[in-house]
């Protein structure tokens, strides 16, 4: 039975309103549960079935079209069979590999930077409000524009190094977006851009929290500018940290569009993610089965982070 | 502070600029502090410039001509301003097999954006009246499992729905045969709304449940006690008391499915039917002909701007969506 919560003590709910039809009653009783039910069986079915789905695909050995007969792990096996021994090495791997570049140096940049700009701008700066949403707008660009962007703005013959040749830096050479080696790096300079500004206001509402009595005291004892960052106002900020890092981990494992656009996965490949391996062996390879596995392991790999992420944030928000 | 459940949504502004009292730039009155000022400034206003610079590019890049281009330097403003690759973006560039320009396709995105905005925003706003004002057992575990479907990789999702989507036109396919319309079975926009609504009602659900949940409880009791009903005391008590977290919802929902690129590549790909997204990313990889730099660029700035100036004109709430979802994409 559905009762109105009252609050959080729960006090007994005065029910004059019981003395009313039944019919009725019965009715607003029922219907928040008819309300919530199609979103919830809408969930259930497509989200959670299809990952099952998914799941089951997984172990088939479907091509171009799903095929539902079990073969077993043979997906998974041929997924992590392949190594770098191979030359070009196995899409697989360098996308496992270009994930942890990317992920590492992309969530890691984007930190620093974050808490870099948060920390100048807390600094009662004058024209702050102009500042912070020229840092910000990026977030508002599909990763499409954000790529087609810096594409031109990294191409060789045209972007950056053209025109540092014009201003007469004639030995600049920049082609990191032709080069299979280097192309994921433009991913983490493009993704940067695009995300920093949004953990610099993560961290700035996080500074703007912290009680200025603290820091206060801390300067009477002497304590200089860096020390003060170092070891009250950075600590303070961990929970601002791990949001973050919540949020940027999850960014880097879905990152698709970027690379698409950007550098339409690069020489052979050589700037795909997992998400783009997904993609590639799923839709354009006719490697179901194959597909699915990628996705499976993605999605674990999300899990992992995002789960015992939640089930805290839950319980203690319900303490 | 904890951005993904418990961000205070009701808070009027998040970002607040206090009085500030024992900061440190301003405590220490020695002879450093005008160079640490000029240091911090000309950092700030450094990195300002590198954030702004690739908008810059495209901008002046989209008003020259391509001998300007090739010959000239990036950052150079166009000598002779020219909206012509503007216009040819817009209706004539070469998108796909056709050359109508992506005027159809940015139309095609407003009518998907559109009902997929109304519709999520509306279940979220009920789930989230309930999960909160009509808790029943279980609401946890039912809140739970919608939250984590916001954070799943759409990989682990994108080949069922295909499937569905395809038996679904096979579906609108024949009752086209039999009645001469399929109802919308099968039409990619549609596909597509229902895409954006199934998997956008977890954040707005988490949007919605947040920010009733710090909604006195008291009024709806009393409301319920004078003998309202369930969507009466939804439209009366709630509603009228709901605007920031709707403008922040629909915001953040429009952002999103706006720019969405995965979903709109798998489901509708090609031909006429692409969204604006899809269009651009074929416009600017095009191999046939020569590369117009400019009127990619001029393409690329008009799939930018919905977004870009919903961020200008309501920049606080974007934020705000921001921090309490937490994630794009």
């Amino acid at each position: 039975m559905s009762t109105i919560v009252t609050g959080e003590v729960g006090r007994p709910a005065r029910q004059t309103a019981e003395t009313r039809a039944g019919m009725r009653e019965r009715m607003q009783d029922i219907l928040p549960k008819i309300v919530l039910a199609p979103s919830f069986a809408a969930v259930l079915v497509f989200v959670y079935g299809f990952i099952l789905w998914t799941v089951y695909l997984s172990f088939t050995n479907s091509k171009t079209f799903p095929n539902y007969t079990l073969t077993g792990g043979r997906a998974y096996e041929r997924l992590w069979g392949w190594t770098f021994d191979v030359d070009p090495p196995s899409s697989w791997y360098t996308s496992i590999t270009n994930l942890g570049i990317f992920g590492v140096l992309y969530i890691g940049i984007c930190l620093a930077l974050g808490l870099l700009l948060a920390i100048l701008l807390d600094q009662k700066i004058r024209g702050e409000s102009m500042l912070r949403p020229i840092y910000l707008y990026p977030m508002a660009l599909s990763f499409i524009v954000t790529g087609v962007a810096w594409k031109w703005f990294l191409d060789p013959g045209l972007g950056l190094e053209q025109t540092l040749h014009q201003w007469g830096w004639t030995s600049f050479h920049f082609d990191w977006i032709k080069n299979k080696d280097r192309v994921i790096y433009t991913v983490v300079i493009a993704g940067v851009w695009q995300a920093s500004g949004f953990v610099m206001a993560m961290f700035l509402a996080g500074l703007r929290g912290i009680d200025g009595e603290i820091m206060k005291a801390a300067q009477i004892d002497g304590a200089t500018t860096l020390q003060l960052y170092r070891r009250i106002v950075i600590p303070m900020l961990r929970p601002v940290f791990l949001s973050a890092f919540i949020v940027l981990a999850h960014m880097a494992i879905k990152s698709y569009d970027l690379v698409v656009a950007l550098t339409s996965g690069g020489p052979g490949g050589s700037a795909w993610l997992p998400s783009n391996f997904m993609y590639e062996y799923t839709f354009k390879r006719n490697e179901m089965a194959v597909g699915s596995a990628s996705a499976v392991i993605m999605l674990m790999t999300i899990s992992a982070i995002i789960v015992p992420y939640l089930y805290s944030e839950l319980r203690e928000k319900n303490r | 502070m904890s951005a993904l459940t418990s961000a205070p949504l009701a808070d009027p502004e998040p970002v607040r600029i206090q009085p500030a009292s024992g900061r440190p730039g301003s405590a220490s009155p020695a002879s450093g502090v005008i160079v640490s000022r000029i240091v911090i400034y000309g950092m700030l206003l450094l990195f300002a410039a590198i954030y702004l610079i690739p908008l810059f590019v495209m901008l002046v890049t989209s008003f020259k001509s391509m001998d300007e281009i090739q010959s000239g330097n990036m950052l150079a403003l166009p000598r002779d301003p020219s909206f012509e690759p503007w216009a040819k973006a817009w209706g004539e560039t070469r998108v796909g097999l056709t050359c109508a320009g992506i005027k159809g396709y940015f139309w095609n995105s407003i009518k998907m954006v559109v009902p997929a905005v109304a519709i999520s925003t509306v279940l979220g706003a009920l789930n989230g009246y309930v999960l909160t004002k009509w808790r029943f057992k279980g609401h946890k575990l039912v809140f739970g499992l919608m939250l984590f479907a916001c954070f799943i990789p759409f990989q682990a999702v994108l080949l069922p729905m295909a499937t569905i989507l395809g038996s679904l036109g096979r579906f609108g396919n024949s009752l086209d045969d039999v009645f001469g319309t399929s109802f919308g079975f099968g039409n990619p926009t549609v596909n597509l709304v229902f895409v954006h609504v199934v998997y956008g009602l977890g954040f707005t659900t988490l949007f919605f449940r947040n920010y009733y949940e710090a909604f006195p409880t008291e009024l709806v009791k009393a409301a319920q006690m004078d003998g309202a009903s369930f969507f009466q005391i939804f439209r009366r008590v709630l509603l009228p008391n709901s605007l920031p977290i709707i403008v922040v919802t629909v915001i953040y929902q429009f952002t999103n499915i706006w720019n969405d690129f995965l979903f709109a590549s798998a489901y509708a790909g090609s031909g006429d039917v692409m969204p604006m997204t899809v269009a651009l990313n074929n416009v600017v990889n095009t191999s046939t002909g020569v590369v117009e730099y400019n009127v990619n660029m001029a393409a690329a700035i008009i799939a930018a701007l919905p977004t870009l100036f919903v961020y200008i004109v309501a920049g606080r709430y974007f934020v705000r969506g921001l921090m309490a979802g937490a994630v794009k994409g």
